[in-house]
């Protein structure tokens, strides 16, 4: 293993042990400006989150709700490209030492050239991609493109993934695994879904990376919920939603609110 | 010709670029499908209500007056037109619908452009009492008002879709979201040859009964086959199920993009003539694109064909060189509309006049004697209002 994906499970094994849950917070580039995205991830950082997630907009967010479909739509309008997200990975990188992750839809990516983006992503000490719409059978190229450098595809897995399939998918991941906590699109959710507990046991079973939980969480009550069942939890669309309701103050305190609650 | 190297891909095109959650519902789709095209009862099943509800086989008729207005020696037009709902997509529709049930799938949802395979759908889910969700985007539910209606009265909720250009493309990203969200209980009622497999594949062989039977019809007729075969594309589906009984024949093939205002203003639909690879809607095809990779806005006179992609079949084929692919503005398609309507007595949709359109040019090609075939895909009275606009 690499020493970036060492470090980012290490941080969030460490966690554990700490009876800590990892907070995993969700930005999306541009939004609502170029500029204001690393304020916002210093912000999210100093208010307590381990890894920062870094959204690359795209015109057809499939697995987004209104939220991020907004957001990116905005920050296309103010000409957010990848090459711009790797130049504000690699600035809030030499800021603070901090695990981060692009996640963003495959065609941008592949139009931006595989190799480019992998050797791109590794100088800016990103530690890897998360990517909705590229499947493990359909990831053969990217993990090609990645591994060399020491970049990693996470892996992702939802409830419908049946046993056999989390039996190959799982064992081999890299950084966390990336558990969809329900069937739907990306959004702040009232509550968790009844079932996330069985699923992330399941996924557990085959997991030797560190178990990520995202998709709807939004309070610290999610949180605490969470505490004993997953390592990590992955906020986006309701950290938008604060910035949208109050700006850097907003996101500020409502990161703080997540991270007491994962102790 | 073999079109299928391996399952799922046509060469370097198609795959399924979908997330996770719908992964098992993809294979469980191909699994019915490949289980529902193996079986008997499948089939008697879906020719009866293609033969007894669609009214197949649709004509072949020789249009006489239209040969002699562009040059050719005769020309012939496959009338899904005269298919129940007016177009082709109800081969699809009711073939789909009926795998539904098979797998007991009771909630079926749907995009639609032009709205016909919004009608189709809502019409298969009528006769099979299924519950209908048609997205479609508010820029189409205006262009296309006569079919939102005809949706409401087959007893189907059309949701708007008021996201980017408000068209096609915007309509399909809303039914993947709701099949993401209620995939356990839900049916993707795909209209055109796009998407992850097995969609390509299953709709172009729920189409391929257009090619057959026109290939039969046209040796009856005429002893031979016809020079050429022309189709519209915008996705796909009319193409694709007229050409398949084709391909291993020795007749061109000429598929017929939007053209839009040109392809040089770049405001178009043409995805093969003027778009680049790339992956939209869970396929690897032709895509129109910036160079960032961001989706861009199409347009085109027809709502049918203002989609950014292309079936990834397509896309093989044009990279093989099998069929070409050329484009049609918007005013060469609605002269063509007015020849149509002058000449035979027949109101075309807008997408095949796009096919009619290419049809002066191929007289050029192939000489004052050829015999083509074009598929003529749907009626017009949808398009009324927009052709009366622009009169």
């Amino acid at each position: 293993m690499t020493v970036a994906l060492a470090r980012l499970e290490q941080s969030l094994t460490a966690l554990t042990r700490a009876k800590r849950l990892g907070l995993v917070a969700y930005l999306m580039a541009g939004y609502p400006d170029a500029d204001a995205t690393l304020r916002l991830g210093r912000i999210a950082v100093d208010g307590g989150a381990d890894v920062l997630e870094l959204g690359v907009p795209f015109s057809d967010p499939l697995a987004d709700g209104a939220t991020v479909q907004r957001a990116s739509e905005r920050a296309l309008a103010n000409g957010m490209t990848v090459a711009d997200v790797i130049a504000i990975a690699r600035d809030l990188r030499r800021e603070r030492d901090v695990p981060i992750l692009l996640m963003g839809y495959a065609n941008p990516f592949y139009r931006y050239g595989l190799p480019e983006l992998a050797r791109d992503l590794a100088a800016a000490g990103v530690e890897g991609l998360i990517v909705p719409d590229l499947p493990h059978e359909e990831s053969s190229d990217l993990a090609a493109a990645l591994a060399p450098a020491g970049l990693t595809q996470i892996c992702l897995v939802a409830p419908t993934t049946p046993d056999d399939r989390l039996a190959r998918l799982v064992p081999p991941a890299r950084g966390f695994v990336y558990c969809v906590s329900l069937t739907g699109v990306t959004g702040a959710r009232a509550a968790l879904a009844d079932d996330v507990a069985t699923f992330v046991a399941r996924v557990r079973r085959y997991a030797t990376a560190p178990v990520a939980v995202g998709f709807g969480i939004s309070r610290p009550e999610h949180v605490r919920a969470l505490r004993g069942v997953a390592d990590a939890v992955v906020v986006g669309s309701a950290l938008i939603d604060a910035i949208d309701r109050g700006g850097e103050h907003e996101l500020s305190s409502l990161v703080r609110a997540l991270r007491e609650a994962t102790a | 010709m073999t079109t299928e190297p391996r399952v799922g891909r046509f060469g370097p095109f198609g795959g399924q670029y979908l997330p996770e959650t719908l992964m098992p519902a993809v294979a469980e789709l191909d699994h019915a499908w490949r289980d529902a095209w193996a079986d008997r009862g499948y089939h008697d099943e879906l020719d009866a209500l293609l033969r007894d509800y669609v009214g197949r086989p649709t004509p072949l008729s020789e249009a006489r007056n239209l040969a002699r207005a562009v040059g050719l020696g005769r020309v012939f037009l496959k009338r899904e037109d005269l298919a129940h709902t007016g177009a082709h997509k109800i081969n699809s529709a009711v073939g789909q619908a009926l795998l539904a049930v098979r797998m007991r799938k009771r909630r079926i949802i749907a995009e639609t452009g032009a709205g016909q395979h919004g009608v189709a759908t809502a019409t298969a889910c009528a006769l099979l009492g299924l519950d209908c969700v048609v997205y479609m985007g508010t820029e189409d539910m205006r262009r296309q008002a006569p079919n939102v209606f005809r949706m409401r009265l087959l007893g189907a909720e059309v949701r708007p879709v008021d996201a980017g250009s408000r068209t096609l493309k915007d309509a399909v990203n809303e039914a993947i979201r709701d099949w993401v969200t209620n995939v356990r209980s839900t049916y993707y009622l795909l209209g055109s040859a796009i998407g992850p497999h097995p969609y390509p594949t299953m709709v172009r062989e729920l189409q391929s009964v257009i090619g057959r039977e026109a290939r039969r019809q046209l040796l009856e007729r005429c002893g031979a086959l016809p020079q050429a075969v022309v189709a519209c594309v915008g996705g796909g589906s009319n193409a694709i199920g007229m050409f398949a009984a084709f391909l291993d024949d020795p007749v061109t093939l000429r598929g017929v993009e939007a053209g839009g205002e040109g392809i040089t203003t770049g405001r178009h639909a043409a995805s093969l003539s003027g778009g680049e690879v790339g992956v939209l809607h869970g396929a690897r095809t032709y895509v129109l694109q910036d160079a960032a990779g961001q989706v861009r806005e199409t347009h085109s006179v027809s709502a049918g064909l203002d989609y950014p992609g292309v079936g990834p079949e397509h896309a093989m084929l044009k990279e093989r060189g099998r069929v070409s692919y050329v484009a049609r503005t918007d005013a060469e398609a609605l002269d063509a509309f007015r020849l149509l309507c002058r000449a035979e007595g027949i109101i075309p949709a807008l997408e095949p006049a796009h096919a009619i359109a290419e049809l002066p040019s191929l007289a050029r090609e192939l000489g004052p004697e050829a015999v083509v075939a074009v598929c003529l895909s749907g009626r017009g009275d949808k398009d009324l209002d927009t052709v009366m606009g622009r009169a």
